[in-house]
């Protein structure tokens, strides 16, 4: 079911315990990555500069924290800004949001998963990582019903295993992925 | 279960058009992602079960209007929001003005009114309160009617009151209000200077000359254009050398406004340097 369909946005949706596996996955992603890639943590209002930095440090690809109506380009990695929920304009823009948080969150990985698979349809690819709470569990839901491809961190590799374990049980994964072969998978979708 | 999606982007766009046919109010330039998920949202509180019932009830019954207004526009809003950007005010950009003898400011987009008394309460503690004229509009009537009256939920008033000492504020954020149960009542003094106003930032032209104009987090429910035309809108409102302060993650680079504006330290207030047109 996947082999025709290109992704065109690669999501990862995390919680805590998300920011380790980013740290290994991140280094060995391809340069030449054919998507950008958007990355909705869990994380308190206030330190942002902080993540963008460590992140930075770890990644061939230049990360940077999405603002107001960004052009988002392959081979660039997005990281939604703290306090606000991320959404995707269109295929080419990002917007933000400072309406009421979702699950007691914002940015909320359920709004921009749903977002996004509005826009990107089944050429959506999302990664689930540790988490404890249920944000991503509809978004993830969204994602399916329009085609896309759902990924998750393997639940038993998770510092906190709930969140990827919520996904597991109720939906239909195409892949599990140890935090070390991530990478490896994110770099066969490239459509190069 | 899924977030259902009542309206599909086609009834979007013919919803906005009727709006601006029937009413004076123009939101087919808003932006689409996030209007979608609040015209969704008003469908499932008013239980609107299809767009041709929220059409209908849009169209033949003005009352519901407002309210209308009230649910697809953002509310939400926070005292002392960004602490540092506070700082900024309080320390550089407030005093610079002081050389004024009368001192103009606009809040464009103020909701329920949080940041007008962040804004008063920084005046006051500053010693420019009496000088000053905060002008704090909004589109919605509704909030403004909240705003006028100073009443906010104490639940959030442990977080303002924290983000105000890191503000540079050295009281205690309660000696500006009385609590009433579950609530707050800021002092009446802190409002004796501000005039709380509708005003369309879609339709509405310039209706005065300000020193400082804060839009915060009401430009990312603009599209582009628009944003355009409102940055043309606030560079006729503002006094040479005048300070135009935005959200945290907006900015007026990319626009027509960014050769005529120099940044102030990082912080995302722009000071006018040119007023050529």
């Amino acid at each position: 079911m996947a082999a025709n369909k290109q992704t065109e946005i690669l999501l990862i949706g995390g919680s805590a315990g998300s920011i380790s596996v980013l740290l290994k996955m991140l280094p060995d992603l391809r340069r030449d990555l054919s998507f950008p890639v958007v990355i909705v943590l869990h994380r308190k209002a206030g330190n942002e500069s902080g993540l963008e930095l460590l992140l930075n440090t770890h990644s061939n690809l230049p990360i940077m924290e999405a603002y107001d109506k960004i052009n988002i380009r392959p081979g660039t990695v997005y990281l939604a800004p703290a306090d606000y929920h991320l959404l995707f304009e269109d295929k080419e823009q990002i917007g933000l949001d400072f309406s009421e948080k979702v699950n007691y969150s914002r940015p909320s990985i359920d709004v921009a998963f749903q977002s996004a698979a509005r826009v990107f349809k089944a050429n959506t690819a999302a990664l689930l990582l540790s988490g404890a709470n249920n944000d991503g569990l509809k978004g993830m839901e969204c994602i399916a019903q329009y085609g896309g491809m759902l990924l998750l961190q393997d639940p038993a590799t998770a510092e906190v295993a709930f969140m990827p374990k919520q996904v597991l049980f109720r939906m239909n994964v195409q892949q599990i992925l140890q935090p070390e072969n991530m990478a490896r998978f994110m770099n066969q979708l490239n459509g190069n | 279960m899924i977030e259902p999606d009542i309206i599909k982007d086609a009834e979007i766009e013919v919803l906005l058009k009727d709006i601006a046919d029937v009413y004076d109010y123009d939101f087919t330039q808003y932006s689409k992602a996030s209007l979608k998920r609040r015209l969704n949202r008003i469908c499932i509180i008013d239980k609107f079960t299809s767009f041709a019932e929220l059409r209908y009830r849009l169209i033949n019954d003005a009352s519901y209007l407002q309210r209308f207004i009230e649910e697809i526009t953002v509310n939400v809003t926070e005292m002392f929001r960004d602490p540092l950007f506070y700082k900024a005010l309080r320390t550089d950009i407030l005093p610079s003005l002081g050389t004024y003898p009368f001192i103009r400011i606009w809040i464009a987009g103020c909701s329920t009114g949080e940041e007008a008394y962040s804004i008063a309460i920084l005046l006051k503690e500053i010693g420019l309160y009496n000088q000053a004229l905060i002008y704090a509009t909004d589109i919605n009537p509704g909030v403004l009617e909240k705003a006028a009256k100073g009443i906010f939920a104490a639940g959030p008033m442990r977080q303002y009151a924290e983000n105000y000492i890191l503000s540079g504020g050295s009281k205690d954020l309660s000696v500006y209000y009385i609590s009433q149960y579950d609530h707050v009542r800021f002092h009446s003094d802190l409002k004796s200077k501000i005039i709380f106003s509708t005003h369309n930032l879609v339709s509405d032209a310039s209706f005065n000359e300000f020193q400082l104009i804060l839009c915060r987090n009401v430009l990312i429910y603009f599209d582009k254009d628009l944003q355009n035309r409102v940055f043309k809108l606030f560079d006729d409102s503002l006094q040479p050398l005048g300070y135009l302060a935005l959200g945290a993650k907006e900015t007026i680079r990319f626009s027509h406004l960014e050769h005529k504006y120099r940044q102030w330290n990082g912080e995302k207030i722009w000071k006018k340097i040119s007023w050529e047109s």
